[in-house]
């Protein structure tokens, strides 16, 4: 273990192989999210992500059911959200089944939180985006409290009253599972993730490194702020994009179809002056894992690294084939050189095991006083 | 004293005539401050060097590092010189999506001088068709003189262009006039502003 969790995340989406014109049908699409699931346990990830979406061209939309058939399936992977919507759902139900989730993966669970990024989900469910922030803040205010409170007593804005209420399952072993707060350019939400402790996942794939270290570093200062350690003590998850081949120019060749037209920068920059300025590396094990490793010289020392493999219409086979080279030639050795030099005191990744040990190691301290 | 003065010129063609009449703005405007005490420090942005970036900026929701360092000099800026070619009777499109780049705050109260430049005279409402209500909507500090210049104006008998450097010194004047009476712009860090936890959750418990 070298502190830091390596993982994949995906949103899931429904775009055409631009080099046949092909889509895969829902179903197709599905299957191939959980194959991705189970070859990220094979070939040696941490972390398997998908998104919620309630729109077209995504299909992940409930992902406590595809939790529960990932953890069924595997024996060590986690699953989370890459992100699960905290301004539409309902806290309490979320409470309940990332609850019920945590029980049936023996605490192989965790969330990424985030407001959403489509407009219209809002009035779908109800909601005005003009609210996001403070649904966002007000939600998970609650969910926090439910899985802390065994009866709860609860009022706010945007839900019906709590009397007495108690989510049930109870979390596992007493401890909730771990809560990323994901934003992009929101500080509010990295002041979110640090007022509780929580960590803070920002998903930088489409933006430049001169962003990330002022939206890192804020979150690192405030969570200093709130009494929660060193800033260097902080839980900070990055997100990264990457297509590998033994020879970069052939993984430059095979990409640039897929970039030139792919959903967000598609029509846009360049291959290359796109791979300038975020963190988009296509090319060679060697690169890879270089331009992986910079982030800590921008964010410092972190805990979870997590890669963007199988959006813009690449096919399934083609991601696969790049799990299996990612495990083999790239994932140890950025497991050692993360290590390499890795302070100490800087937390390794939350996993349940290690926050039921600081609860217990907590708990003997408030007997023993 | 000193006050940054942000030229855009959106002119399309190399040795453009937009660029051409920002510069003569540009000019009289420092000069209009300095009779008040004050210098001009002068930064202007040929929207033309920047257009591959400003669509890709538009598509992908970040700025290159070229077009982060103009976006920055605008909202800095004490004082913006805004001029455009008219295309079918408006801004060209890509000045408006430097414009949209740079966020509704941008021009809050800055003194902005419209400029516009086209082949013939009977664009010239476009200025106040089109520019004005442009800023107006960004809640910049128009000054009342635009100027507008047609192909016309740059030659001839001496009438026109006489005209022309009238309004220049005329619109100079007031965006100075502007511009000195005000202290420079603060530009608020999104980070230093951001408002503590406590209170974003207390404002919600209220």
């Amino acid at each position: 273990m070298s502190g830091i969790q390596l993982g994949v995340f995906s949103v899931g989406d429904i775009t055409p192989d631009p080099t046949t014109g092909r889509s895969p049908t829902q179903h197709e699409r599905i299957k191939a999210l959980m194959q991705i699931g189970l070859k990220a346990e094979e070939v040696g990830f941490d972390v398997f992500a998908l998104g919620e979406h309630h729109d077209h061209p995504f299909v992940p939309s409930a992902l406590t059911t595809t939790g529960a058939f990932l953890a069924a399936r595997t024996e060590r992977l986690i699953f989370s959200t890459s992100i699960a919507h905290i301004t539409t759902n309902d806290p309490v139900l979320m409470a309940e089944q990332y609850a019920m989730l945590q029980h049936l993966s023996d605490g192989r669970v965790d969330l990424m939180l985030g407001r959403g990024n489509t407009g219209p989900v809002y009035p779908w469910f109800g909601k005005d985006i003009r609210d996001g922030l403070k649904l966002a803040i007000e939600n998970y205010d609650l969910l926090h409290q439910l899985w802390r409170t065994d009866v709860l007593d609860w009022q706010g804005q945007f839900r019906t009253p709590l009397q007495g209420f108690t989510s049930t399952p109870r979390p596992l072993d007493g401890v909730p599972p771990f809560v990323w707060h994901g934003s992009i350019r929101s500080p509010e939400i990295a002041e979110q993730a640090a007022y509780y402790g929580n960590g803070y996942f920002h998903n930088n794939i489409f933006w430049p490194k001169q962003h990330v270290e002022r939206m890192v570093s804020f979150y690192r200062q405030r969570f200093e702020h709130y009494g929660h350690g060193p800033a260097d003590q902080a839980y900070v998850g990055l997100g990264g994009q990457v297509y590998v081949r033994p020879n970069s120019q052939d993984a430059v060749r095979e990409f640039r179809p897929f970039f030139d037209v792919a959903p967000v920068y598609g029509h846009g920059p360049t291959l290359e002056e796109y791979m300038d300025q975020t963190p988009l590396t296509v090319g060679s094990p060697q690169q890879v894992i270089e331009r992986t490793l910079a982030y800590r010289e921008v964010v410092g020392d972190y805990q979870r690294q997590m890669f963007l493999l199988d959006h813009a219409g690449l096919p399934l086979k083609t991601v696969l084939e790049q799990m299996d080279y990612l495990g083999e030639h790239v994932l140890p050795v950025l497991r050692e050189e993360f290590a390499q030099n890795r302070p100490a005191h800087v937390p390794d990744a939350p996993t349940h095991a290690t926050l039921l040990a600081s609860q217990q190691q907590t708990q003997t301290q408030e007997v023993s006083s | 004293m000193t006050r940054r003065i942000v030229v855009i010129s959106g002119g399309l063609s190399e040795t453009s005539a937009t660029r051409r009449l920002a510069d003569r703005l540009a000019a009289a405007t420092s000069e209009a401050l300095q009779t008040r005490g004050v210098k001009a420090e002068v930064t202007v942005i040929d929207l033309r060097e920047r257009a591959h970036d400003i669509t890709n900026a538009t598509l992908t929701g970040f700025a290159s590092p070229d077009l982060q360092t103009d976006l920055d000099a605008v909202l800095a800026a004490d004082g913006v010189i805004a001029a455009t070619p008219i295309y079918s009777g408006s801004y060209t499109g890509l000045f408006k999506s430097f414009v949209d780049l740079l966020g509704q705050a941008a021009f809050d109260g800055t003194p902005v001088l419209l400029a516009a430049t086209a082949g013939t005279a009977r664009h010239s409402l476009a200025l106040d068709h089109a520019l004005r209500p442009l800023f107006s909507y960004l809640r910049a500090l128009t000054v009342p003189t635009g100027v507008f210049a047609a192909s016309e104006d740059w030659g001839g008998d001496g009438d026109a262009a006489g005209a022309l450097a009238g309004r220049v010194t005329r619109a100079a004047g007031e965006l100075a006039g502007l511009v000195a009476a005000r202290e420079p712009k603060q530009v608020v860090d999104e980070f230093d502003a951001a408002p503590s936890f406590t209170d974003l959750l207390g404002g919600l418990r209220g």
